[in-house]
């Protein structure tokens, strides 16, 4: 079987026709493959879903217990047969839980990347590198200025300016899944200590991930009454990013609005966004990552979906690889959870 | 280079002065001369590079990079230095080298020939990393945008070394980067540095705006008034042929004036106001604030706006009569010097700014209510014993501005502020009235973003919040029809033609005077009421 026939790209996601199943799917459908928990790739409302343990408690922690009709968990490296078609799970080292998801059948194998990054993060397993005809590739970052510099570097900047402006509030915005949690690992693996105060909306996330033995430190809710009358002056305070231009973001002295994403490497979205201090932390490749992820794999084939298609191809082009942009629609990109 | 970079980085996206004057303190605590001299002059705009021309830049990234994807990048990004600062890549074996310092990197530049700029600029590159190339791009291509105002640099040396900014101001058109000494001297580590040009800025003496009670403890025969003039306020220096054209902040605006550099054949340094028109004693009118703009914040100035917008000053005082301080003489005393001056020099360019006869203050309330120039912005009341004193002293001069212009405009986008209004919508466009295509619609005239309260704050965000109607970003669009909809009142100061606005007009100094929910928008003001105030 032709890799395209194998899997294409339908309105409602990418579809394995002879296994009968979609992964990452848009709208519900009877048997979906799920590769993380981010709520634009894990979807309720699916007949079937198999997806890492992880990923499934997730997803019962966002949509609650009955958010399929019914579940499977995956096992990393475990090969499993649906409707004649072999799949197989691999870490993609995006946020706790993530997989690249291997779809094969004869002799063609695709790898389904999900998002995925390859720079270390202590709050999920490694990437592995898996061999395939065919490697469908985010690109996300999939430009040439997406550089992302050091983490340690990111977080430090944080450190300076809590020493520099002890009577400022330091309003961190950070995707409430997997993004909060390695920054505040990382805030840890500086030594920090003190209570890091979050937005109610990540205290379930951040029991899961305490539950799955990831150390944060000493969590406290941002309400009124934990900050006391300092108003979080010196604190650090964790949320998503909206919240941060609400009303709730009031309760803090002089607040220092400060985003982890790897969109902030472009200064003037972080000056749109009124950021002062921007914290290039990305949940996904930058350039230099896809490229190299590219061709330490060596697939004979890459199709690449939801980002600047355009550029990666142009690159494979280059270096003599067949390359296609896979149309997938609704994932989100600007602004998402990067 | 990396602690500059990384201050400009924070600069750049601070709002705040106090905030933006810690990153400056800091960073001088922190770096050792002469790289905190250069950076203040970069940041101060008193640093003078050779400049690199975009061309070359395009053509050094094109060395080593697939066009196609450069152009992909450029679209994206938008600004050419940014773009090349973030796909720039070393080869491997310069990425473990030492970072230069900002010092030796303008010493590299200032250095190079013609014929060397080229490699320089590459291995300059090579050598630095993303945030280290985009700060370095900035210097050589001149596009320094940052926020951060000469006078804001000085006043951050000010606090830094526990002084007076003004005598940093005084000091500051007497030193040269990297300005090794006046740090030494801020640290405590030597005496003042003491200039040796009289061509340097003396701090100017301002006025305290009339307050309530204010003049009831004063007595009128004490004082002399004089007319406000809408223009700016300068400060000239001439000593040897030396001369030099100041802002009232200390900014050196010569470049921007050769016309009044050139009549400035005198010796000493006179107080006054910029205007445009041409000067009394030649029998000329003189012309508007928006006038005067199309001479201002510009680098070169054309023979075409010399001759269309020919500047003269109004002379308030005198400081040194020749080389004479005269400061500490009265007022009377240093206005007789003043005329002798004046009446030496080209009378298109230059008179005496007049004095305004009253009995009372009833009598001169009057008079300001109803000047006899459009120019006139209010009357300056002036001790007639006292000296000229640096700095805003309450008591020797006050200033009485004319009550500002108000209208009702009508409420049409919100944004949400910065720092402490983040999540408010605190700047506001306002719209009035106007015909098109046979019905009324509401232009935007303005924008404001304070004259209220934080109670007041809190009413304006609740209304956008709870009636908007399309959101672009940061800014909402509010509703905003004939019976449903916010009033502002809106003071300011003049009123414009502007053929950057779609109204027509820009107001000078907009601010919310007042919340207006006892009106409806449809009793809000029209656009030909604000045309009809344009002088």
């Amino acid at each position: 079987m032709k890799p395209d026939q194998l899997l294409y790209p339908t309105p409602k996601g990418l579809y394995c026709e002879a296994g009968g199943f979609y992964i990452d799917p848009v709208a519900p459908v009877d048997r979906a493959l799920i590769t993380h928990g981010h709520s634009d790739h894990a979807r309720a409302g699916h007949g079937h879903v198999l997806a890492t343990e992880e990923t499934l408690d997730i997803m019962a922690i966002r949509y609650g217990a009955d958010f399929a009709g019914s579940r499977q968990v995956a096992t990393l490296g475990e090969v499993m047969t649906i409707n004649g078609v072999t799949v197989h799970f691999h870490p993609a080292g995006h946020v706790l839980g993530s997989a690249q998801i291997a779809v094969e059948t004869g002799p063609t194998r695709i790898v389904v990347s999900g998002d995925y990054k390859r720079r270390r993060d202590p709050t999920c397993l490694p990437f592995e590198p898996v061999s395939c005809d065919v490697f469908i590739t985010e690109a996300t970052f999939g430009l040439p200025v997406f550089r992302h510099p050091a983490d340690t570097g990111e977080v430090a900047k944080l450190m300076t300016s809590l020493a520099q402006f002890p009577e400022r509030a330091h309003l961190v915005g950070a995707y409430s899944l997997g993004k909060a949690q390695r920054v505040i690992r990382l805030i840890r693996e500086t030594g920090y200590d003190a209570p890091i105060y979050i937005h109610g909306a990540l205290q379930r996330l951040c029991d899961f991930y305490v539950e799955r033995g990831i150390d944060l430190g000493p969590l406290e809710p941002a309400t009124l009454a934990s900050g006391g009358k300092r108003s979080f002056a010196g604190a650090i305070v964790v949320g998503p990013p909206s919240a941060f231009a609400d009303r709730w973001a009031r309760r803090f002295a002089d607040p220092l609005p400060i985003f982890a994403s790897g969109w902030m490497l472009v200064r003037q979205r972080a000056k749109q966004r009124g950021v002062e201090l921007p914290m290039i932390i990305s949940d996904h490749c930058d350039w230099d990552e896809l490229i190299a992820t590219i061709e330490g794999i060596r697939p004979g084939e890459v199709w690449v979906t939801h980002g600047r298609e355009e550029a990666l191809v142009r690159w494979c082009a280059l270096q003599g690889l067949p390359a296609k942009p896979l149309h997938l629609v609704g994932y989100e990109d600007e602004g998402g959870e990067a | 280079m990396k602690a500059f970079a990384a201050l400009l980085d924070r600069l750049v996206l601070t709002p705040q002065r106090n905030a933006k004057i810690t990153l400056l303190t800091d960073y001088f605590r922190a770096t050792p001369d002469p790289d905190r001299g250069y950076a203040l002059a970069a940041i101060a705009g008193t640093l003078t590079l050779k400049t690199v021309k975009p061309a070359l830049l395009r053509e050094l990234v094109l060395e080593r990079m697939d066009e196609v994807l450069f152009r992909y990048s450029y679209d994206y990004v938008g600004d050419l230095a940014e773009t090349i600062a973030l796909v720039w890549q070393a080869p491997e074996d310069m990425r473990a080298n030492r970072s230069p310092p900002l010092g030796e990197v303008i010493d590299a530049l200032q250095a190079a020939g013609r014929t060397e700029v080229r490699s320089l600029v590459r291995t300059l590159l090579d050598r630095l990393d993303a945030s280290e190339r985009f700060a370095f791009l900035k210097l050589v291509t001149g596009g320094f945008r940052i926020g951060v105002s000469a006078r804001l640099a000085r006043q951050a040396l000010a606090d830094f070394g526990g002084v007076d900014a003004m005598e940093i101001e005084t000091l500051w058109h007497g030193l040269d980067p990297p300005y090794v000494a006046l740090f030494e001297w801020l640290e405590g580590k030597a005496d003042k540095p003491e200039p040796e040009s009289r061509t340097i800025f003396h701090p100017v003496m301002l006025a305290h705006p009339v307050e309530d009670r204010d003049l009831a403890g004063i007595l009128p025969t004490d004082y002399a008034a004089e007319w406000k003039w809408d223009g700016i306020r300068i400060q000239l220096s001439a000593n040897g042929g030396n001369r030099r054209l100041y802002s009232r902040s200390g900014d050196d605006i010569s470049h921007a004036f050769p016309d009044i550099v050139e009549a400035a054949a005198f010796e000493g340094v006179i107080d006054g106001e910029l205007l445009i028109g041409t000067a009394s004693r030649a029998g000329g009118t003189t012309r508007s604030f928006s006038d005067l703009q199309q001479r201002l914040n510009r680098k070169a100035v054309s023979k075409a706006m010399l001759t269309e917008y020919p500047a003269f000053v109004r002379a308030y005082d005198l400081l040194f009569d020749g080389n004479e301080d005269v400061r500490a003489e009265s007022f009377l005393a240093r206005r007789a010097r003043l005329a002798a001056v004046i009446e030496q020099l080209p009378s298109d360019r230059f008179d005496l700014s007049p004095l305004v006869p009253f009995d009372s203050w009833d009598e001169l309330e009057r008079l300001r209510a109803d000047p006899p120039d459009p120019v006139i912005e209010g009357v300056m009341i002036k001790g007639l014993q006292t000296s000229y004193l640096p700095g805003r002293v309450k008591g020797p001069w006050f200033k009485w501005k004319r009550n500002p212009h108000t209208v009702d405009a009508v409420m049409m986008y919100a944004q949400r502020g910065h720092g402490k209004r983040s999540s408010y919508y605190s700047d506001f466009t306002f719209g009035v009235w106007t015909q098109a295509e046979g019905r009324d619609v509401l232009v935007p005239v303005g924008k404001a973003y304070f004259g209220f309260t934080d109670e007041e704050l809190e009413v304006l965000d609740r209304f956008v919040r709870n009636n908007t109607v399309e959101r672009f970003g940061p800014v909402r669009s509010v509703l905003a029809e004939p019976d449903k909809g916010f009033v502002l009142e809106v003071a300011f100061e003049g009123i414009a033609r502007s053929s950057r606005h779609k109204s027509g007009v820009a107001m000078r100094f907009p601010r919310i005077a007042r919340l207006r929910q006892d009106k409806l928008p449809r009793e809000a003001d029209r656009l030909d009421t604000l045309l009809a105030m344009i002088d």
